[in-house]
C-alpha cells in the first residue's frame, strides 16, 4: 500500500484500469446518464444568455433622446446609445488615421456634411505620398533598432507598396493603430487598479484566464450583437482580446519592481501618483512594453480574424479570396501580413529594449533629427509627387500611389506552382490523405466519441487528484462537467481528438527538435530566432500554404495546426535546456558523465518542468488553431462556433461554445501548472 | 554627545509582529504583548521590546545578523512598515499617530534613506535621481537641479551627472544614493546596510567618505549594518541585536570590555582592542609622586596611535584631557597586557 502511495506511476496505471473498465462496462444503449448525460434544463443556458443580453440592449435603463434630424423624440436605452456612441468614436479615429495615410473625405464630413463636400472638391485629406510612409518606416527602424531594422522596415513596406497591397495594407495598419492604443491605455489601467486593489485583482484573474484561452471567434459574437458589423466592431472585438496580456504584463511589471526602490520612492516623500508614476512605471518600463509588443502582435492576429465581422484590410482581401481558392492571390496577401507582424514586432520590441538617452545639451536640431528628416522627405516626395501628377496626368503615379491593378504580382507564378502540385502529387497527396483519415483519424475520432462521459470524467477526477490533490481534482472535473451538462459534449470531444493527435505529434516534433538544438549554442539561438518570428505569424495566415499544399480536408486543418502548435514545443524545450545552472553541466562533467547521460540524467530532469510548460502552450494554441480551421470545414466546436457567428440567436450558443473551448484549456492549465509548479519546488528552481 | 542634549527619536516598547492573527492576538490580550502566545499562534517576531532614544547628532549603529530584526527596526522608524505595537517619537511628535499626508510631509523634510541595493531609478540620470525628492516635494525643475548639482559636487561624482545608473560603479552608484538622500537636508539620516554590496577595498573608501561627511554635516543617524568592524569603527553607540531582541545598546568600548551577555561576547572575543578603546579606558590613576616621561597621550587617542610611543619610554606616560590637564597614566605593562595579554581578562576604567 506504501509503495502504491509513494509511486503516482503506480496509481496512474490504477486510474487507466479502472476507466477502462467503465468503458467496457457502460453500453450506449442502456447506459442512460453514464453514458452521456441527458437533456436538463442546463440546455437553456444560451438561452438565458441571449435573454439576458437583449435585456440589457432592449429593455433596461430606457431613456429618451432627441433626433434632431427628424425633430422627434425617441425612446432608447442606455445601452444602445453607449455602444452607438462607442461606435462612433472608434469609427471617426480610423477613418481619421486611415485617411491621413490613404486620402479620404470622411473626417471632412463628419465635421460638415455631404453637401459641403460636393461643393467644394478641395475639402479632403491627401494621401500620404508612398515613398514617404517608407522612409518613415526606414527613419523609425533606424531610430530604435540601427541599420539591419531599418533595412527590414524599409525594403518591407516598399515591398507592399510595389505589389500593389497599398490599400488594404494601410487599412490594416489604421486598425492596429487605433487598437493598439486602446487596448495599451486600458490594460495599464486595469493593470494598475488590479496592482492596488488585491480584491479587484482577485476577481479579475479568473477573467483573464478565461479571456485567454477563449477562441478568437468567440469574442466577435457579442461584438457583433452589441455593435453591429463593420470596422469599429472589428476594432472593438479586438481590442478585448488584445488587453488581457497588457493587463498581466502590467501587473507583473509592477510586482517586479525591487521593494527597495519603493521604499526609496516613499522616502523621497512621494505620494501615492508620484510613486506610480514618476518610480513604479518607469521602472517597470521594460515588461509594459513587452505587453504594448503582445498587443500590437494579437491585434495584427485578430486583424484578419475580425474580417469575418466586416473589418477591411488585407484580412478581408485574404478572406475573399481563400473562399475563392485563389491561392496565389492569398500568399501574396499572407505574405504581406507577416511582413506587417514581423516588423511591428521587431519596431516594438527594439522600442522595449531602447535605453531613453538624455539630451542634456544637444541642440535642438540633432534632438529632433529623425521627426525633422521625416518632415523633410514628406514635403519632397509631395512636390515629386506633385510634379509626377503634372507629368502622368492620366496614367498611374507610381510616385505617388500604386493602385492593386498596377503593381507587380507573382499571383500567376504561385498559381501555376499550385497547378503543378495539384497535377504531379495528386494522387500521393490523395492517397496519404486517404490512409491517415482512414487508419489513424478516423478509428481515433470513434474512439473518443464511444468514451461514456461517467468514464471520461472519472479519468479528469483521477488524474486530478493524483497530481494536485483534492482541490486539482474538483477544479478540473468542474471545467469537463460544464461541457458535459452543455448539448455539445460529443463535439467537444471531436474537438479533443483533433488537439490530442495535434499535441502527440507537435510534442514529439518540437522536443526532438529542441533537445537536437541544445547540443550548440549556435542552433540555440538560430531555433530561438526561427521561433520568435513564426510566432509573430497572424495564426490564420498557417492556413494558406496548407491549403495550397493539402487542399482542403480534416488532415489540412491538423497540419496546419501541428505546424502551429510545435512552435511553443520547440522552443520551451530549447529554452528548458539552455537554462540548466550551469554549475550543475560542471558537476556532471566532473563526474565523467558522457553526452547520452547527461542529457538523460542531468539536462532533461531538470528542464521538464520548463518543457511541460510548453506543452501546456502547445494544447492552447492547439486549441486556437482547431477553432480556426472551421473556417476550412471540420465537425467540432468551432463549426458550430462559425454558425452562430451568422444566426441571429447565435450570440448564447457562441458564447457558451466558446466558454467549452476555454474550459478544455484551462482543465488541461490547470493540471499542467500544478504539476510544473510542485516539480519545480522538489528540485529547487521556482 | 552628551546625555543632556535635544532627543530626536525615541522608541518605547517597539514591537513589530509578523503573522495574520498579530492583531488580533494583541487586541485580545488588550494591548499586552504575550510573546509565547504569539509563536503558538504560527508569528514570527521581527522586533521584541525596542526601547531607546538616538540624540541629536548622536550616530546610533543597529549591528545584528541576517534575520535578527534590524532593517525591520530601521523600517519601523521610517514608517515604512507599520509598527504593532509601542510608541515611536520623532522631534517630540508621534510618528505612528500621523496621517498619509503629515507623514509625507516628515519625510519631505525630516528624513533620508540610503539602501543596501542603492535602489536608484534605472531610467534617470545621476541629476534626475538625486532631484527626486525635490521634486517630489514640489521644487521647480531648475532650483531642484542646481540643488542636485550642489549634492554631486558634495559627494564628488562632479562629471558624472548626466550618467545613467547601469554607467556607474558600485561605490559611485551608493555615492548617488547617499547625495538624494541629503538633498533635502533632513536632520535624520537611515542607513540601511549602505556598504554591504561593496567590495572590501571600495567599502573601507565609502566608510571614509562618511565619516568625512558626517563631521561636516552632524546629522542625527541610525546605521543598519551586519559587519561588527564598521559598527565599531563608525558608531557613537552601537545597539546589537538577536531574534528581534536589543541585547546590549551601548559605547563600542563598553561593548568590547563588558559584553552584556554571551552573544554579545562572541563577536567581541576576536576584536582587536586596541583598535577600538582609547587611552582613558586603560589608564590608572596619576601618581604625582612618579618620575612621568616627557611625552603625553589625549585621553581620547585609540590606543593602536599611541601604542608606539608608551613603549619606546622607560617611565610612565601622562595621560591629559582636552584642556591639557593630566588625569591618568600609562606604562609599558599595561600597554603589554591590552596588545597581548588574554582578551576579556583585562581590568578596566569606566
Amino acid at each position: 500500500m506504501q509503495y502504491f502511495t509513494e509511486h503516482k506511476w503506480m496509481q496512474f496505471v490504477a486510474l487507466l484500469v479502472v476507466f477502462f473498465a467503465l468503458v467496457m462496462a457502460i453500453d450506449p444503449a442502456t447506459g442512460g446518464n453514464l453514458w452521456r448525460l441527458q437533456e436538463t434544463r442546463f440546455w437553456l443556458l444560451p438561452d438565458v444568455v441571449n435573454d439576458g443580453l437583449k435585456f440589457l440592449i432592449d429593455d433596461f435603463w430606457v431613456v429618451e433622446t432627441y433626433d434632431a434630424e427628424l425633430d422627434i423624440i425617441e425612446q432608447s436605452t442606455m445601452m444602445k446609445e453607449f455602444t452607438r456612441y462607442l461606435s462612433g468614436v472608434v469609427l471617426f479615429s480610423i477613418n481619421l488615421i486611415r485617411e491621413l495615410l490613404l486620402g479620404g473625405v470622411k473626417t471632412v464630413v463628419a465635421f460638415t456634411s455631404w453637401d459641403f463636400i460636393s461643393e467644394n472638391e478641395w475639402a479632403r485629406i491627401p494621401a500620404l505620398p508612398w515613398p514617404a510612409v517608407a522612409a518613415g518606416a526606414f527613419l523609425a527602424g533606424q531610430y530604435l533598432g540601427g541599420r539591419n531594422l531599418s533595412l527590414l522596415a524599409g525594403i518591407s513596406t516598399i515591398y507592399i507598396a510595389v505589389f500593389g497591397q497599398w490599400t488594404p495594407a494601410m487599412q490594416t495598419l489604421s486598425f492596429v493603430l487605433v487598437a493598439v492604443p486602446l487596448s495599451v491605455l486600458l490594460g495599464l489601467t486595469l493593470g494598475i487598479i488590479a496592482f492596488r486593489n488585491k480584491t479587484f485583482e482577485a476577481v479579475l484573474a479568473p477573467l483573464l484566464n478565461v479571456a485567454q484561452t477563449m477562441p478568437h471567434f468567440s469574442y466577435l459574437i457579442p461584438v457583433v450583437v452589441f455593435f453591429g458589423i463593420g470596422d469599429h466592431a472589428g476594432a472593438i472585438s479586438t481590442v478585448i482580446f488584445a488587453t488581457p496580456p497588457m493587463i498581466r504584463l502590467t501587473i507583473l511589471g509592477l510586482k517586479k519592481v525591487s521593494p527597495e526602490v519603493v521604499e526609496a520612492g516613499m522616502m523621497s516623500g512621494c505620494n501615492s501618483r508620484q510613486l506610480m508614476f514618476k518610480v513604479l512605471i518607469p521602472t517597470a518600463r521594460h515588461d509594459i512594453l513587452i505587453g504594448v509588443n503582445q498587443v500590437i502582435m494579437q491585434c495584427l492576429a485578430m486583424a484578419v480574424i475580425a474580417s469575418f465581422i466586416g473589418a477591411k484590410g488585407l484580412g478581408y482581401d485574404l478572406l475573399v479570396s481563400l473562399n475563392m481558392l485563389k491561392i496565389g492571390q492569398a500568399l501574396e496577401l499572407g505574405i504581406s501580413i507577416v511582413l506587417i507582424a514581423v516588423v511591428l514586432d521587431r519596431l516594438s520590441l527594439a522600442w522595449a529594449k531602447k535605453q531613453v538617452d538624455y539630451f542634456a545639451d544637444v541642440p535642438f536640431h540633432l534632438r529632433h533629427k529623425y521627426s525633422l528628416a521625416f518632415v523633410g522627405i514628406l514635403i519632397f516626395t509631395s512636390i515629386v509627387a506633385y510634379i509626377a501628377s503634372m507629368a502622368f496626368p492620366d496614367k498611374a503615379n507610381y510616385f505617388y500611389f500604386i493602385h492593386e491593378s498596377q503593381g507587380l504580382t507573382t499571383e500567376k507564378f504561385w498559381d501555376s506552382i499550385v497547378d503543378w502540385i495539384i497535377t504531379n502529387t495528386y494522387d500521393s497527396v490523395q492517397s496519404f490523405n486517404f490512409f491517415m483519415i482512414t487508419s489513424i483519424l478516423m478509428p481515433m475520432k470513434e474512439a473518443y466519441l464511444s468514451m461514456p462521459v461517467a468514464a471520461t470524467l472519472f479519468l479528469v477526477a483521477g488524474t486530478g487528484y493524483i497530481v494536485g490533490g483534492l482541490r486539482s481534482a474538483i477544479v478540473a472535473t468542474a471545467f469537463i462537467a460544464f461541457i458535459a451538462l452543455t448539448p455539445w459534449w460529443d463535439r467537444a470531444l471531436i474537438t479533443a481528438y483533433m488537439t490530442t493527435f495535434a499535441v502527440i505529434i507537435s510534442v514529439t516534433i518540437g522536443c526532438s527538435v529542441g533537445i537536437l538544438c541544445s547540443r550548440s549554442p549556435k542552433a540555440t539561438k538560430f531555433m530561438l530566432l526561427v521561433c520568435d518570428t513564426f510566432q509573430t505569424f497572424p495564426s490564420f495566415v498557417y492556413l494558406i500554404p496548407v491549403i495550397m499544399l493539402f487542399g482542403v480536408s480534416d488532415l489540412s486543418v491538423l497540419i496546419a495546426v501541428i505546424v502551429y502548435a510545435t512552435i511553443p514545443a520547440t522552443r520551451y524545450t530549447v529554452e528548458g535546456l539552455s537554462n540548466v545552472p550551469k554549475s550543475l553541466q560542471e558537476a556532471g562533467s566532473m563526474s565523467g558523465v558522457n553526452r547520452t547521460q547527461r542529457l538523460l540524467k542531468i539536462e532533461l530532469p531538470l528542464a521538464f518542468p520548463h518543457i511541460m510548460l510548453g506543452i501546456n502552450q502547445t494544447v492552447v494554441f492547439s486549441l486556437f488553431m482547431i477553432i480556426i480551421g472551421a473556417f476550412i470545414g471540420t465537425d467540432d466546436l468551432g463549426q458550430l462556433i462559425m454558425q452562430s457567428l451568422s444566426e441571429a440567436n447565435g450570440m448564447g450558443q457562441g458564447i457558451v461554445l466558446g466558454l467549452c473551448v476555454a474550459f478544455i484549456g484551462l482543465a488541461v492549465d490547470h493540471l499542467i501548472n500544478t504539476w510544473a509548479e510542485q516539480r519545480k519546488r522538489v528540485l529547487g528552481l521556482s | 554627545m552628551s546625555t543632556s542634549a535635544q532627543r530626536v527619536i525615541k522608541c518605547e516598547s517597539v514591537y513589530k509582529i509578523f503573522g495574520a492573527n498579530a492583531v488580533k492576538i494583541l487586541e485580545q490580550s488588550g494591548g499586552k504583548v504575550d510573546t509565547a502566545s504569539l509563536l503558538e499562534a504560527g508569528c514570527v517576531i521581527g522586533v521584541s521590546n525596542a526601547s531607546f532614544e538616538v540624540h541629536k547628532g548622536e550616530m546610533l549603529v543597529i549591528m545584528g545578523l541576517s534575520g535578527s530584526g534590524k532593517s525591520t527596526l530601521l523600517r519601523c522608524i521610517s514608517r515604512l512598515i507599520d509598527t504593532t505595537a509601542g510608541d515611536i517619537f520623532i522631534d517630540g511628535e508621534d510618528l505612528l499617530a500621523m496621517n498619509a499626508k503629515e507623514l509625507i510631509n516628515i519625510r519631505r523634510n525630516k528624513m533620508g534613506m540610503v539602501f543596501q541595493s542603492f535602489a536608484l531609478l534605472p531610467h534617470k540620470t545621476v541629476l534626475e535621481n538625486i532631484a527626486l525628492p525635490l521634486q517630489a516635494k514640489g521644487i521647480s525643475t531648475r532650483d531642484s537641479m542646481a540643488r542636485a548639482m550642489d549634492m554631486v559636487n558634495l559627494v564628488e561624482l562632479t562629471n558624472c551627472e548626466n550618467d545613467f545608473p547601469r554607467q556607474l560603479s558600485g561605490g559611485q552608484q551608493q555615492r548617488v544614493g547617499i547625495a538624494r538622500s541629503l538633498a533635502v537636508e533632513p536632520e535624520i539620516w537611515f542607513l540601511d546596510e549602505p556598504f554591504s554590496a561593496l567590495d572590501p577595498l571600495i567599502r573601507r573608501e565609502m566608510q571614509d567618505e562618511f565619516q568625512r561627511l558626517q563631521s561636516v554635516l552632524h546629522k542625527t543617524i541610525l546605521f543598519v549594518t551586519h559587519d561588527f568592524d564598521e559598527a565599531l569603527r563608525l558608531a557613537d553607540r552601537i545597539a546589537i541585536m538577536k531574534d528581534g531582541v536589543i541585547e546590549q545598546i551601548d559605547t563600542p568600548a563598553n561593548i568590547v570590555l563588558k559584553p552584556a551577555t554571551e552573544y554579545v561576547a562572541k563577536f567581541t572575543r576576536g576584536v582587536p582592542r586596541e583598535r577600538v578603546l582609547s587611552c582613558k579606558a586603560i589608564m590608572e590613576e596619576y601618581d604625582a609622586t612618579a618620575t612621568m616621561s616627557d611625552v603625553t597621550v589625549s585621553a581620547n587617542a585609540i590606543i593602536e596611535t599611541v601604542a608606539g610611543s608608551v613603549l619606546t619610554e622607560q617611565n610612565p606616560v601622562a595621560v591629559i584631557d582636552a584642556e591639557g590637564n593630566i588625569v591618568g597614566a600609562l606604562n609599558r605593562n599595561i600597554m603589554i597586557d591590552v596588545l597581548f595579554g588574554e582578551t576579556n581578562s583585562m581590568p578596566v576604567n569606566n
